[in-house]
Parts: C-alpha cells; structure tokens; sequence
C-alpha cells in the first residue's frame, strides 16, 4: 500500500512539475501577477511529493518489502539498517528518485527563500526548474520506475554489492547529487536571464549562494568518493582517472570557474555573457556526468551494465537542456550590454585566467574521456586513455594556476600593480624555497620536480593566509588596530582565504604522496617481519571471524617502529553472504606524516599469504583540503551579504514590482 | 590601453592557453593511449612485442599457478585463442578461473604477456563489456550473467 503511494505521489509530482513548468513562466510572459505565484507552492507541493515518494521507497528498503522488485534486487533482510537505507539510493532507479528529490528541494529553497526576487525572474527560474523535473520523472516513470512489484515475492533479496556497504559510500551519493543538482539553479537562472533579456549584478549575487552550496557538496561528495576508494578498493590509490570521476571532476571544474566568474560580475559588471554560458556548461556538465554513468557507455568501476533504452532517454534530456540552453544563449547573448573595463592585469584579470585554465583544463579531462568512445564508434578500435594522459595535460594546466593564486586576490580591480602583490608575497616565496630545499634534502629520491610541487603548494597555503593578512594590514598598523580589523572582515573573506588555503594543502598532499609513496608487494608466513618507511610489521597469522552479513579472514599485524609499539593493523578478506562476493578490507594506520596501508592477498601454496604494504606520505592532506575547501566555502555562504541577498536599494532600482 | 586592446590581450592569453592545451592534448594522445586486444587481436594482429595494451578474456580453466613469492601465472582466453600472463602482485579479490580480466602489460618476445596491472570487476557475474563484446563479436557463446545485463544490478552511485 505504501508502497502504491509512493508511487501516484511521484505521478502526481511530475504533473504538479508540467503545471509549474507551464504557468508561471506564461504568467511572467503575459505580464500576469497571478500566475507568476503559483510558482511558489507549486514548487513546494512538488517538493512535499517527491519527498514522500522517498520515503515510501526508503519504507520499503527499511521493512525489506520483498514484493517490490527493485528491493529484491538490492537489498537483504539480514543487511544492517544504515545500509538498507542507503540501498535506497545504492542502485539506478533510487538513486535517480534521490535526483529529482534534490532538484526539487532546491526548487522549493528558491521559493521559500527568493523572497526579494523579482516577480518575473522568480517565476522564469521556477518554470525551468520544473521542466528539467518533469524530463526526470518521466524518465523514472517509463524506463526505471523503482516501485515495480514483483509476484511472487520471493524470500529474500539479492542484496547490495558489498564494497558500497561503508559508511562513506551511504554518504557520497547524496552530497555528489546535491552537487550536480545544485547546478540546475544556476541553469536555472540563467536560462530565465536569457529569456527575460536582462542580467545585472543582482542578477549574480543571487546565483552565487546557489552555486556556492551546489559546488560546496560536490566538493565533499568527489572528496568522500575519493576517500572511499582509497580504502575500500584496497589500491592504496585515491584517484584513478576512471571515466565515472571525470564525470564528477568536469561539473566541479565548471562550477569552481562559475563561482569565480560570478564574483567579477556581481562586483563590476563585467563578462556577463561568460557567466552566462559557463552557468549552462557547469549544468549541461552535470547532466553529462548522469548520463556517462547512467548509459553504460563507459566502461568503469561504476558503471555496470545498464539498459541502453534509458541511456538513450537521458541522452534525450541532455541535447534538449544542453541545446536548449545554448540555442537560447546563441540568440540572446549579443542583447546584454556590456559591462566595466578592466586592464588586463588586475583582479578582474586574474579572474579571466582563472577561468580560462580551469575551462581548459575541464575540456582536457573532457576530450580524454570521451575519446575512447569517439574512437570505437569511428573505427572500432577498443582504447583506454589512463592516468598518464590526464597527468600529460591536466597537471601542466594546473601548473600556471597554481602559481597565478596567491596573486589573485592580492591585485585590485579594474588595474593591479603585480609588483606590489610581488613583494607582499615575498615571504610565501621564501616559506616556498625553504620547503623546496627540505624537500630535497629529505627525500633521495621521487621525481625531480615533486619538490617543486610541494613549494607550490606552500606558496598557495601562505599566499592565501598573506592576503587576509593584508586586508587587516598586519605590520602596516598596530596589532589591536589588525585585530579589530579582522572581526570588521566579511565572513566571505575568511571563506577565501580558507578556501585557498585548502587548495596549497592538498596540493602538497597530492604532490607529496605520489612522488614519495613506498610500496612492497611479498609474501609472508605467521612469524615474517618486513620494513617499510621506518616501520616493522611481524604477521602474526592469518584468523576466521564471522561479521554480521560477512565471514572474514582476519591478518593480524603488529607494527613498531623504533622499537614502540605502534598499532596492531588487521586486513581482511570478506567474503559477504548475499551476494557472495569477496571483498578486501585494507588494514591503515593513519598518521600526519602518511598512512601505513596494509592488504592481504591470496593464501599461497606454502601458507604464506600476499600482502602489500603501502606507505603513503601526507595522503591525509588530500582530504583535510577538500575540507577545508568546503569549510571556506561553509563561511562564505553564512555572509551576511549572500544570505540576505540583495539590499532593497538595488531591488527597487531592478525591479519596479509592486512590495510584496 | 583602449578597450580593443585591452580584449586583445585576453584573447591573446586565451589563445595562448588553448594552444598549449591542444598541443598537449595532442602529445598525450599519441604517447598514452592504450589499445585493448583480446588473445586472437594478438594473434591476427600480430602486435610487436614491446608496445604497452590492455589483453582481455576470460581466465582459462586450471592455469593459474602461484609461484615462488608473490609471482602468479594464468593463461587468458577468448577460448579461440589463448595467451600466457604473469604477473606480479596481489590479485584482485574477483580475479578466478573461468571469469573476465582484463590485465595491462607488454608482450615479450617470448609471447609471454607481462602485466603489471590486473583489473577483475567488482561482479561476480560481470564481465567488463569490452570483453564481453569482444568475444560476442568472436561468436563465443556467453554465460548467463553477461547476457542478460540486467541481472547484474550493481552499481556504485
């Protein structure tokens, strides 16, 4: 019965969605108040409806209704309770329910909190809003509907694959939806822009919260993802240039350029058209990333077989939304008057450069991933473009923006004085060269250029924490006088800051573990002792355990180093019960000058077992930066500035609507 | 500077940033892609010992042997043609007699295939469709699994 519910609350939302997506926007066109506000709860109801189409689903996986097919084939009685929930969005058709459940909420915040919107931006936003809703919940309704029963019902499910049975895998969907999803709002507006003809500085300030949140959880959810296969796939590697992570990497490259490029518009006016098309490209990106793993298309990690009838349909949605968009974009563009002159050094400059790397650098990572299919549907040949393509190019790219950081914030806009920025960033030089020669001296070995790297990524850390130095000019005026100017900062200056200094950290957390990872690949007997970067490791055999849904076999491995006791590391191999697949749980032991990783292999002939031993310096930073990218972008978006949005002053002037 | 030159620059350090980009995309392109052949592209191709591609099919029946240390061998079959592998490492959990691999590597002139990277896909019943393809295309009769994709309902999202 529920289980019915759920499923008329999603037909009932995909009409609600046709209404919304039909009246406000003629309302907006005919000039018609009425109308233009049923956007509003329209959004809402739909919103309310999705929700409870959810959580019909999640009913069903939490009970284990066995009658309902996609249940059966992704979840089991005997499963914990975390993973039964996040079953709900472990498989195709859940997890696109998740999809449309995120595009509405983010419906629904701009109708309950656009409330200084112009009426018929408002309305414009909503309509498209729930056009690319309506696309997803037909798609889920004709090609993967995940409320199908079955009859008869069998005994128990096929269960969920284990290696998504982590706490980090429950988590990584939602927050890589919200991501891509997020950036619907974006295209949203605009896409309203467009077809109001009118774009102003207000019109950025108010896409910037969004596309803030939007690139703040994808951040987390790549990084989570990340996480996840560093410890769960049991490589001891943490990216893997696999189709499906470019597939979230590209949205987020597009994104971060979005946000950068909006700042120069909300302040000055300018490349307005580029904020456009860049707020079209970071969704149609998206909506790429759904369709490359919802096709089957790639060949990867995560995209398994899937039916090509839905690869199609999506394929279906991202020509009409992409080709709509810049069909719209194609015809309006040229009406939007341009904006404020700027030299071309100057922050507005650097803003440019940001941009252009970061777009470049997306098309690169782009090219390498469809390349493959290119080929195969030209000539047939099967490729496989790897890790050392995207090292080729990405990292050269990488390179100049990395270097063009510090300088950034540190120029003025409208025309920078670089030497000035130069000599503030003097000392970040300095902290650099002195890491440089560290580098060297510590390390005998690694590539030639790894140090360089890792001064770059203190140059980036100590450039970022220099600028906020500036801004409460440290040195220049007493210390109580920089103090008091620090709490007078806005809040998305620490954002900033942290968000850049987030950038220097895993940059030296990436340089640092793959230049300098030691790795040893052997066998060994209960009793064998092995070295690796300064620790011991005596295997101390190999035990049965039994585990809630899995039994295990458990290596037992006590590491030292210099003669203390360190910790006691125990990699397993699992084997779950449904559905039975073996697994290898990586045994880690963390720490801040790297991560001792140790996997068990396969029992040998003579009772030894293979293991591999990994070190891996800093491997840490990756992660924390992330985080920290995500706190500062946490602590821009609670500015003042962005969470009233707009000063009624400018409103007035944009739009002469009647007070609400 | 006036406002033409002042676009000029720009698109002066955008053009400059796409041709570098293109150049390496070009560069890269040619040094390291990896081509896939199944056991019998090794053979009708006759691919030169040396060159670095991606060798897939099924693991044959009774050929994995473990030798000394962490070394392994196993026979890779599109059961038209079979290819020797060795390998040194730990397998993937997934790797077994009977399933699909894929294994990255060299051929040495010997015709054995020396990888150095072993992928088996996170499914029982999966089979990475290259491979899968590959051998449809061959006329090998598939398992149960690979042909009705649908059964394999596993995903990570």
């Amino acid at each position: 019965m529920i289980v019915e519910v759920g499923h008329f609350a999603l037909v009932l939302a995909l009409l609600v969605a046709i209404f919304q997506m039909v009246v406000p926007a003629w309302g907006a066109h005919v000039g018609d108040e009425r109308l233009m506000r049923v956007g509003e709860p329209a959004a809402l109801c739909q919103f309310g409806l999705l929700g409870i189409s959810a959580l019909a689903l999640t009913h069903a996986y939490v009970t284990s209704d066995f009658s309902v097919a996609n249940v059966v084939a992704n979840s089991h009685s005997t499963k914990p309770l975390l993973y039964r929930i996040s079953g709900v969005w472990g498989n195709h058709e859940g997890s696109m329910v998740l999809w449309v459940l995120i595009l509405a909420l983010f419906g629904a915040a701009v109708a309950a909190f656009g409330r200084n919107l112009p009426e018929t931006l408002k309305a414009n936003v909503l309509s498209v809003q729930a056009s690319i809703a309506v696309a997803f919940c037909l798609f889920i309704l004709l090609t993967s509907n995940p409320f199908e029963r079955i009859n008869p019902a069998p005994a128990d499910g096929n269960g969920l694959n284990p290696i998504l049975q982590d706490p980090a895998l429950a988590f990584h969907p939602p927050f890589l939806y919200t991501g891509y999803v997020g950036f619907s709002i974006a295209f949203s507006f605009a896409v309203a822009a467009l077809i109001e003809g009118r774009l102003d500085a207000a019109w950025a300030r108010w896409v910037r919260p969004w596309t803030l949140a939007a690139w703040m959880c994808l951040t987390v959810g790549i990084a989570m993802g990340s996480w996840w296969a560093y410890y769960e796939l049991g490589w001891g590697g943490w990216w893997f240039w696999d189709p499906v992570e470019n597939a979230s990497l590209m949205p987020w490259l597009a994104g971060t350029a979005l946000l950068h490029c909006a700042v120069v518009m909300e302040k000055r006016e300018a490349l307005k058209v580029w904020t456009v098309l860049l707020a079209i490209l970071a969704f149609s990106l998206s909506l790429m990333g759904t369709f490359l793993v919802r096709s089957g298309v790639l060949t990867s990690v995560h995209a398994f077989a899937v039916d090509p009838q839905r690869g199609i349909f999506i394929l279906a949605i991202m020509t009409l939304f992409t080709g709509g968009g810049l069909a719209l974009f194609a015809l309006r563009a040229r009406n939007l008057r341009q904006g404020g002159l700027f030299a071309p050094i100057s922050r507005e400059g650097a803003l440019v450069l940001n941009n252009i790397l970061l777009t470049t650098a997306c098309a690169t990572v782009l090219i390498g991933t469809l390349y493959p299919l290119v080929l195969e549907a030209l000539t047939g040949a099967k490729i496989s473009v790897g890790p050392p393509y995207f090292n080729m190019t990405f990292g050269p790219l990488m390179l100049p923006l990395l270097i063009a950081l510090p300088f950034g914030p540190l120029l003025t806009w409208k025309r920078g004085d670089i030497l000035g920025a130069a000599q503030r960033l003097m000392f970040a030089a300095v902290l650099a060269i002195v890491a440089l020669v560290l580098a060297y001296a510590t390390f005998h070995r690694g590539p030639i250029l790894a140090p360089f790297g890792l001064a770059l990524g203190v140059f980036v850390m100590v450039g970022a924490l220099i600028e906020l130095a500036t801004r409460v000019r440290v040195g220049d005026v007493p210390w109580r006088e920089s103090l008091r100017r620090l709490k007078g900062q806005p809040r998305s200056a620490f954002g900033t800051t942290l968000a850049h200094f987030g950038v220097g950290l895993m940059v030296v957390g990436i340089v640092a573990t793959s230049a300098y990872r030691e790795e040893k690949i052997l066998v060994m007997k209960p009793g064998d002792t092995t070295q690796l970067a300064g620790y011991t490791l005596a295997f101390q055999g190999a035990t049965p355990r039994t585990g809630p849904n899995y039994r295990e076999q458990v290596g037992g491995f006590d590491v030292t180093r210099g003669g203390n006791d360190i910790a006691v590391l125990e990699p397993s191999k699992r084997i779950y019960d449904a559905p039975p697949q073996p697994t290898s749980e990586a045994g880690i032991h963390p720490a801040w000058r790297g991560d001792l990783y140790v996997v068990l292999g396969d029992n040998q002939n003579d009772g030894g077992f293979a293991v591999r031993v990994y070190f891996n310096p800093l491997v840490r930073f990756i992660w924390i930066g992330a985080l920290i990218m995500f706190l500062g972008g946490a602590v821009s978006l609670s500015d003042r500035r962005l969470r009233i949005g707009v000063p009624r002053r400018t409103r007035r002037a944009t739009a002469p609507a009647p007070a609400e | 500077m006036t406002r033409k030159q002042r676009r000029g620059a720009l698109i002066g350090v955008g053009v400059a940033v796409l041709t570098v980009a293109v150049g390496l995309v070009l560069f890269a392109l040619r040094d390291s892609i990896v081509f896939f052949y199944t056991p019998s592209d090794v053979v009708e191709k006759s691919i030169a010992p040396g060159q670095r591609f991606r060798l897939g099919g099924l693991v044959a029946d009774g050929s994995v042997k473990r030798g000394e240390g962490a070394k392994v061998a196993f026979s890779v079959t599109d059961t038209l043609k079979t290819l020797p592998v060795t390998y040194e490492g730990v397998l993937p959990d997934l790797f077994r007699e009977g399933q699909g691999v894929v294994a990255e590597g060299v051929l040495t002139p010997s015709g054995v295939f020396v990888a150095d990277t072993v992928l088996a896909k996170h499914d029982e019943i999966y089979m990475p469709p290259e491979v899968a393809k590959a051998l449809k295309e061959k006329g090998v009769k598939l398992g149960k699994g690979a042909a009705h994709p649908k059964d394999t309902q596993s995903q990570r999202d």
